[in-house]
């Protein structure tokens, strides 16, 4: 689909940003529901672009593809003739891509990285890595052609909450390294943008202790480091089946003899604990919903997909997270 | 009824070797035990369960160096503060054993500056701390927690006063960043790089220009005009400062390695039965086994087992639909309903599971079943102990 025929609204106005930082602890699932965020705001035909930057190669593992090179490709259709691309920042390429374009320096790059100094700035300044990666995040959220955005919207499968607000914070880092230069303009910039209305983080958690207690210390963070924070996508939630955890032996074995099952003692008793355990865990699972609705931000809740994260399923995901706004 | 159908779908172990985990937390012969896997499985609750285990089961004097662990667990183990050395947990059942636990949280940074600290003298390790790229490197660099883990390890090791160390490891972006660490650092010392830095500091200090190679001189073009030449000059000092202690650096991350690849460790992997979790721990098989590190088993945590397991999932969803048109059992219907999915979930697991099996056919593996609520008390870690020891609480 050409651009010229793309919707000219942003997709869904309550999904209004343009760069959406999907972040979560590690498990949860964010590379899944950062791929889902990218379909769902395709759908309708525009264009997103789906971006990972810690060179996992999620995304291919996810779609089932071979491994994405430094470039912008194709990944999938999206409902109602959207696209979704795909980008794998890889620091090294960047800083040459960076090189190339505005120094014309795309020869001496290459010898830089033959000696190994390219790795070994990335080593001994790890927020220069930071900001050519979401410098590169940046340059596809505000790039044009013509008169119009390449992307409607880009997502971003950030690193986990563990080192999130280090990545995006890419200014202090490096105004503690370069103090003049165009590496400091740049993350300035970058800062600028992740600190804007363009830029939503959405933190991706479960229902269990360890990640809904990361979710608040890192939107605590956010709130310090002045980051737009968008939603709290809860994934892999289990729709509400009530379970009486007090039922006795005895309306179990009642019941199982009503419906033609053996209701032999060890049967009888296995169930009578599997539903006590059901039902703690759904006693846990309410009281850490309470503590997310109490975060105060907008809540998504994503159903699990039983059979793991295949395509059929990210569809799934993507048209509870378009219902959600 | 299909009931002999579905019990050959139900967890069961059959396919792997079953890994036993008493022996190895039993064995004089084992000191380390390393956990690993990917992020959110329960890598940090499954070393100190294991930790505590060995200390009161096998009677060893025990430390479990733990990264980041879940507030409350942390607090259970006596660590309300961060003091990078290991603590006694008090309040665990060791007077039959004889056995000690002791539980300590890394802390990266001050760790790292111990490290500069003994490898060099007052002023220099002042001058080191001084610098922006010390401050960068200590709490950012790729690795440096991986790599402080290790050296950590190494510590205790050489200290020599435990029976047991259990490791849990950072929860990388990569889980095998703590096993390329020292490489990578290595690396980093022996990069030419690092060694144009350094020639001018040696040659007195003068300006680094002076200094001019071919690639030298394109390097500080580039540099200069990215990043100013006040950040070459504070780079310039900071590998002159750390210089002196380099060779330490490099011998003490070979000789982790050295200790990690020998007989006394053993390495468990951690996962839970999803598909990305089993995926990472396949990976990471393969890569002990390139790097030739004592891979032990996996622990497969939170596996979800039905508790009546001879009920067909679908028989009963069948008989709760039947129970609802009949009309007063709803009670049995619901039990019925949540009982079929939780078994359906159990035959999703194990496939999951029987796909790292297929992949590693003699590596063990021990099964340990979901808990219901999030453990973070010692009585929740000696359960999991158990589950993963005998395989009975």
């Amino acid at each position: 689909m050409g651009a010229a025929q793309r919707p000219a609204e942003p997709a869904g106005t309550e999904w209004p940003a343009r760069l959406h930082v999907v972040t979560g602890k590690g498990g949860t699932g964010k590379t899944s529901v950062a791929a889902a965020l990218a379909l769902a705001l395709a759908t309708g035909g525009r264009r997103t672009l789906l971006v990972e930057v810690e060179g996992r190669q999620g995304i291919a593992q996810l779609f089932g593809t071979d491994p994405f090179p430094y470039a912008e490709r194709h990944l999938t259709d999206a409902a109602g003739g959207g696209e979704v691309r795909a980008l794998a920042v890889d620091a090294e390429e960047a800083l040459l891509e960076y090189l190339d374009m505005f120094y014309k320096l795309a020869g001496a790059g290459r010898a830089l990285r033959k000696l190994g100094a390219i790795d070994f700035a990335t080593t001994i300044a790890p927020g220069l890595r930071d900001v050519l990666l979401t410098g590169k995040v940046k340059e596809a959220t505000t790039r044009t052609q013509g008169q119009q955005r390449v992307y409607d919207a880009v997502v971003l499968d950030a690193p986990p909450t563990g080192r999130i607000a280090r990545f995006l914070n890419v200014t202090a880092e490096t105004a503690r390294l370069a103090r003049v230069g165009p590496i400091k303009t740049q993350s300035e910039g970058v800062a600028a943008l992740l600190r804007s209305p363009m830029t939503a983080v959405h933190v991706v958690t479960l229902l269990e202790e360890m990640p809904v207690q990361e979710t608040a210390d890192a939107i605590a963070d956010f709130a310090t480091l002045g980051f737009p924070v968008g939603r709290i996508i809860v994934n892999a939630t289990r729709p509400p089946a009530p379970v009486n955890a007090a039922i006795t032996a005895a309306e179990l074995t009642a019941g199982l003899l009503a419906a033609g099952l053996p209701a032999d003692e060890a049967t009888v008793s296995g169930l009578a604990t599997e539903a006590r355990d059901q039902s703690v865990r759904r006693d846990l699972e309410d009281s850490l919903r309470t503590e997310l609705a109490e975060l105060g931000l907008p809540l998504v809740e994503l159903p699990l997909l039983p059979d793991g994260v295949d395509r059929a399923g990210l569809d799934l995901l993507a048209a509870a997270l378009v219902r959600a706004a | 009824m299909n009931r002999a159908r579905y019990a050959r779908l139900v967890p069961s172990d059959d396919a792997a070797p079953p890994l036993d985990v008493d022996r190895i937390l039993a064995d004089p012969g084992v000191r380390i035990v390393v956990c690993c896997g990917a992020g959110g499985v329960g890598k940090t609750t499954t070393a100190a369960a294991l930790a505590l285990r060995a200390a009161e089961e096998h009677g060893r004097r025990t430390v479990v160096l733990t990264i980041d662990p879940a507030h409350r667990l942390a607090q259970s183990l006596g660590l309300t503060e961060l003091d990078n050395t290991p603590r006694q947990v008090k309040g665990i059942n060791v007077e039959a054993s004889g056995g000690e636990l002791h539980a300590m949280m890394l802390d990266m940074k001050r760790t790292f500056d111990d490290v500069v600290l003994q490898h060099t003298d007052p002023a220099r390790a002042a001058e080191i701390f001084a610098n922006p790229f010390y401050a960068a490197m200590s709490s950012t660099f790729a690795g440096t927690q991986e790599y402080m883990a290790m050296e950590k390890l190494g510590q205790l090791h050489a200290r020599g006063e435990w029976d047991l160390i259990v490791v849990d490891t950072p929860p990388s972006r990569s889980a095998l960043d703590f096993l390329d660490a020292p490489a990578r650092l290595a690396r980093f010392l022996d990069g030419r790089m690092l060694r144009l830095l350094l020639a001018p500091a040696r040659t007195g200090g003068r300006s680094m220009f002076s200094f001019v190679t071919a690639g030298f001189g394109m390097f500080s073009k580039v540099v200069q005009k990215l990043l100013g030449a006040q950040l070459l000059s504070d780079l310039s000092g900071f590998v002159a400062a750390l210089d002196s202690m380099f060779g330490g650096f490099r011998q003490r991350a070979e000789q982790t390695y050295r200790i990690l690849q020998a007989q006394e460790t053993a390495f468990l992997l951690v996962a839970a039965p999803e598909p990305d979790a089993v995926r990472e721990a396949a990976y990471f098989a393969g890569r002990l086994r390139a790097d030739r590190m004592p891979l032990a088993g996996l622990v497969l945590n939170r596996v979800h087992r039905p508790a009546a397991p001879e009920l067909d999932p679908d028989e009963s969803l069948a008989a709760a639909d039947r129970l609802a048109r009949l009309g007063g059992h709803d009670g049995t219907a619901d039990v019925l309903r949540a009982h079929a999915t939780l078994a359906h979930q159990a035959v999703r697991e194990q496939r999951v599971a029987a796909r790292f099996t297929a992949a590693f056919p003699t590596v063990p593996v021990a099964s340990v079943t979901a808990q219901p609520a999030d453990v973070h008390d010692i009585d929740g870690l000696r359960t999991i102990g158990s589950l993963a020891g005998q395989g009975d609480p």
